[in-house]
């Protein structure tokens, strides 16, 4: 399976994912210049964290503009798997590929910190292999990370099931105190209609390991892994 | 325009030194070339006063692949690989402007370490503030934080750890004193000097501003009132641009197109072309009308001077041009060839082909003055070391001090500040800020790094000599306690007004110190930095010298941390107590005196301590160790305790008291002994680890056990503290919070 890793000139959780990718989960990986028309023929596009063109203007506002976009766009419309942490979910935002906006972390600084996330849906590639109601500990390190979108929106993304992770407590509680950023209803990720674009705020790629504090990012680079194989039976089954 | 004394004022030089201008040229300069020595012999170009003592410091051993001359030291950590790293300070331009000033301090050191080649994959910050009851301090402090944050969150490098101490002393002047550690092949190692005549001579990175125009000789003037006019010459930072220029100029090097490569930093194009051109022994030929500008209108005085941030000089092979030109292309960045390397050692500076200056390389580099400034022993130092008995009257109860300790700042967890850096990122952070040193693995390898910077003011102005040997020691003592040997050390010296002889008296002293220490302990100085000047309307600061010291760890998966990680460990303490109260933390903040003798340092002592530690973690017997600094034992057990998720401790010891001790219930619970280390230890090894402290010669003492909600201590059979783990940890926690959020000012 090959893992995509889409790289902006200020990206630099690239290397990040990359390793999770190839050297914890053991899959193919490689980077796709934001330059290039073409992703190659990748099984899942990850879009990694960082400050894509340094992101003074809106974080990820430059990078829907790259060239590797379209192939993004196109590869999504697919119903191929795509994920963007961080500043890759600031650009699903900005591209239209997810609804809402993201705004200046309530207290307006910075945070990096190891947080819990309840996994609220597992019928998207990335939460395959989770438990609906599990809390995973992963870290975030934004500035502009508070979840925004108009309430009419986000009335329908809670009716289509597309909030797929909550910031709760320990005991999976979603309570004002374990949202780290003011996102509106503890919203740290959300899919597309079709189920197959996931976007968060954490980072997963840095929560692959126990030596660096928690390995429970790791059931979601599984997880896509999990579900393309089953895909994969299907089709072969249905052939 | 002519030459006078106040043309000479503004350039901060002095007739004599003047007059050495013209001999050495052999002709009056004209303004440029005025400008152009006056930076590069300015105090922070030049190291004018304080040279001859760098020179007495020990800079070589086995390890050692570079020295201090170059960008920043290097030291092999095997499989080819080699540590680049150094230590800078920003403090005048932190105080200036703290967000911009305290950026482009990070964006300044992180240049140092990839113009050497390496990737950069760690930062640490040394900082110090003011009181934190002035609002001006906590202003400076947010932005200061925010700016460190801002600029290294962005390009990607993680800040893993420093300090964060407080002082009225630094009220008027805070130190911004930053670290960077990167890694780099040996083979691939490259140096700020040009070679090979008619090489071109490339420019690349942000343009050219005016901007930091005279920035290097600002950082070498003290402050007074009007101060705050001196906010242009502070520089803006793009994280952005050098995030581009990081990648492009490691994708360039990995190609071997460049002979020689040197950020643009203090100085500007001046400082990089002849540095470039001294150290290589060649000239230097550069036409500013080719250099990208920012501004129109501009002079060869100010392009020469400019320190416009996120710019590189690349020395590049004749012949492989369009290499260089791809790979900055390819990051849309502009490399312009704005001159060639000559015969014969001249800077020649031209604009438009019309030559603007035209000096030896040398005159700029190695003929600036030095100076051997008077130092003279401040008087009163008797009477500074005796700690005034009748001032203590009133004792507090030691469960208070503790309480009134761990909400001090300097003491109080510093989460507030390192949560606002991204340090994470790359994923080789196995031991966070907040610990005792931080800790990076290096993939591809079993190998971890771990790194500390330390210093202690106090110390250092009751008697600097041994302030400085304790600083080395403890910044050395903290990598050993993450399971690490020291390999190398870098130092910034942050010092007052060396024109009076006191303040040159301390820095002899300190540098005295530090080389004895450094001798003793077998680690060598790579490099490092000199900040002098550092006094508001003729008030100094605390002599601080701050030594950075890396560590290599063999086997990453044993580094332990301060935090007990289990009840029911024996709690040892290796080292001995001598119960000193000079220069403490206690004395300071519960009595508000800085007096008496810091605590004495063995440096035999001290290494077997070191030894001992590093062995026993790597062998697995510690599972936690953490230094005993600020606060003394009693604080230093609390935080062993703090972030275990309530994990106690029951402790009883002797008490004691040295010669000028005042109490001694106080001495044995906040006196800050050197050369001590609290370990945790598995029962079934406590006998195999004293056994293996007696062989090394280290006093060790099994003290108590961890487990429980509370920590108690025993002095002499009665019972000195007795508190709740997780209140003291919540005033510990809460007292940096207390202080920065939610406050208007």
């Amino acid at each position: 399976m090959t893992f995509a890793i889409v790289v902006f000139p200020g990206s630099n959780c690239d290397h990040d994912a990359y390793h999770a990718a190839k050297h914890v989960l053991g899959q193919d990986a490689r980077f796709v210049w934001h330059k290039e028309a073409s992703l190659g023929d990748p099984d899942v596009v990850v879009l990694p964290g960082g400050f894509s063109h340094g992101d003074y203007l809106r974080t990820g506002a430059i990078a829907r503009f790259s060239p590797v976009m379209s192939a993004v766009q196109a590869f999504a419309a697919a119903g191929g798997p795509v994920l963007g942490i961080c500043n890759g979910f600031q650009i699903l935002l900005e591209c239209g590929l997810l609804p809402g906006a993201m705004l200046r972390n309530r207290d307006v600084k910075f945070h990096c910190e190891l947080v819990g996330i309840r996994v609220e849906r597992t019928d998207t590639p990335f939460t395959r292999a989770c438990a609906e109601g599990q809390v995973l500990q992963v870290p975030i390190a934004h500035g502009e990370g508070n979840y925004y979108a108009p309430p009419d929106v986000v009335d329908q993304l809670e009716r289509e099931s597309r909030v797929v992770f909550r910031y709760a407590n320990a005991h999976g509680e979603t309570t004002d105190q374990a949202n780290p950023n003011g996102s509106l209803r503890n919203i740290a990720g959300i899919c597309n209609a079709t189920r197959n674009v996931v976007g968060l705020m954490p980072h997963p790629e840095r929560a692959c390991e126990p030596a660096l504090g928690s390995a429970d990012g790791l059931l979601i680079f599984k997880s896509v892994v999990q579900a393309l194989a089953e895909r994969g039976a299907l089709q072969a089954a249905g052939r | 325009m002519t030459i006078d004394r106040a043309v000479l004022e503004r350039h901060g030089l002095k007739d004599d030194e003047y007059a050495r201008i013209v001999e050495l040229i052999g002709r009056e300069p004209n303004l440029t070339e005025l400008g152009l020595f006056s930076v590069m012999w300015s105090e922070h170009c030049s190291y004018k006063s304080s040279r001859v003592h760098l020179k007495t410091l020990p800079t070589e051993g086995p390890r050692v692949l570079q020295g201090p001359g170059e960008n920043a030291g290097a030291v092999d950590i095997g499989g080819g690989l080699a540590a680049v790293f150094k230590i800078e300070s920003h403090n005048h331009p932190s105080f200036i402007e703290p967000y911009q000033g305290a950026a482009t301090g990070v964006g300044g050191i992180i240049r140092d370490i990839f113009t050497m080649g390496a990737r950069p994959i760690a930062l640490l910050d040394a900082l110090r503030f003011g009181s934190i009851e002035d609002p001006r301090a906590r202003r400076i402090l947010r932005g200061v934080v925010a700016g460190i944050g801002g600029y290294g969150n962005s390009i990607g490098i993680p800040t893993i750890g420093g300090e964060a101490v407080f002082d009225e002393s630094y009220q008027g002047n805070p130190l911004v004193n930053v670290f960077c550690l990167g890694i780099a092949r040996h083979d691939a190692l490259v140096r700020g000097r040009a070679g090979g005549i008619g090489n071109p001579v490339y420019y690349v990175g942000a343009k050219t501003g005016r901007d930091g125009i005279h920035g290097a000789t600002m950082a070498s003037a003290e402050f007074d009132e009007s101060s705050a006019e001196k906010r242009p010459a502070v520089q803006v930072g793009d994280p952005f641009m050098e995030k581009l220029l990081l990648e492009a100029c490691l994708e360039v090097m990995a190609t071997d197109a460049c002979v020689g490569v040197q950020d643009m930093g203090a100085a500007g194009l001046t400082c990089a072309t002849s540095e470039t051109g001294s150290r290589g022994g060649v000239g230097i030929e550069i036409d500013v009308a080719l250099v990208p500008q920012r501004e129109t209108g501009m002079t060869p005085y100010e392009i020469m001077l400019s320190e416009s941030q996120e710019r590189m000089l690349l020395i590049v092979k004749r012949g492989r041009e369009a290499d260089v030109e791809r790979i900055f292309e390819k990051w849309d960045l502009h490399a312009v060839a704005i001159g060639h390397v000559t015969e014969g050692g001249r800077l020649k500076v031209k604009e438009k082909g019309v030559v603007v200056a035209d000096v030896p390389n040398t005159a700029l580099t190695d003929e600036a003055p030095v100076y051997r400034r008077p130092m003279r022993e401040p008087a009163g130092r008797e009477e500074l070391h005796r700690i005034p008995r009748e001032s203590l009257q009133a004792l507090p109860r030691p469960s208070d001090a503790l309480f009134t300790l761990l909400s001090a700042p300097t003491i109080a967890s510093k989460r507030w500040i390192f949560e606002q850096y991204d340090y994470m990122v790359r994923t080789n952070t196995i031991a966070q800020a907040g610990m005792t040193a931080g800790v990076v693995r290096i993939k591809g390898t079993p190998q971890a790094l771990a790194m500390s910077v330390d210093g202690n003011g106090r110390f250092c102005l009751l008697d600097p000599r041994r302030g400085a040997r304790l600083a080395l020691a403890e910044a050395a003592r903290n990598v050993a306690c993450a399971g690490a040997r020291p390999i190398g050390a870098t130092n910034c010296l942050n010092f007052g007004n060396p024109e009076r002889p006191e303040i040159m008296w301390q820095f002899a002293e300190a540098v005295a110190g530090l080389g004895e220490a450094c001798r003793a302990l077998g680690i060598p100085i790579t490099g490092g930095n000199v900040s002098l000047y550092n006094e508001t309307d003729g008030r100094p600061i605390l002599p601080t010298p701050v030594i950075g010291v890396v560590g290599l760890i063999e086997d990453a998966s044993r580094v332990v941390t301060r935090v007990f990680p289990d009840a029911g460990l024996d709690i040892v303490l290796l080292g001995a107590s001598h119960g000193e109260l000079g220069g403490s933390e206690y004395l300071h903040t519960v009595h508000g005196l800085t007096r008496g003798l810091p605590p004495a340092l063995d440096l035999t002592a001290e290494g077997a301590l070191q030894t001992l530690v590093a062995d026993l973690i790597s062998r697995g017997v510690a599972r936690s160790a953490h230094d005993c600094s600020e606060g003394g034992l009693a604080v230093t057990l609390a935080e062993c305790c703090f972030e275990s998720g309530g994990v106690g401790a029951t402790i009883t010891m002797a008490g004691t008291m040295s010669d000028g001790g005042v109490d001694r219930l106080a001495a044995t619970l906040f006196g800050e002994s050197a050369s001590r280390v609290i370990v945790s230890v598995a029962p079934d090894e406590t006998a195999a680890l004293l056994a293996a402290a007696r062989d090394a010669g280290v006093p060790a003492a099994a003290l108590g056990r961890t487990g429980g909600p509370t920590i108690r201590v025993t002095v002499d059979d009665s019972r000195a503290i007795e508190c709740s783990v997780l209140e003291a940890e919540g005033r510990w926690r809460a007292a940096l919070p207390n202080w920065l959020d939610d406050r208007a000012a």
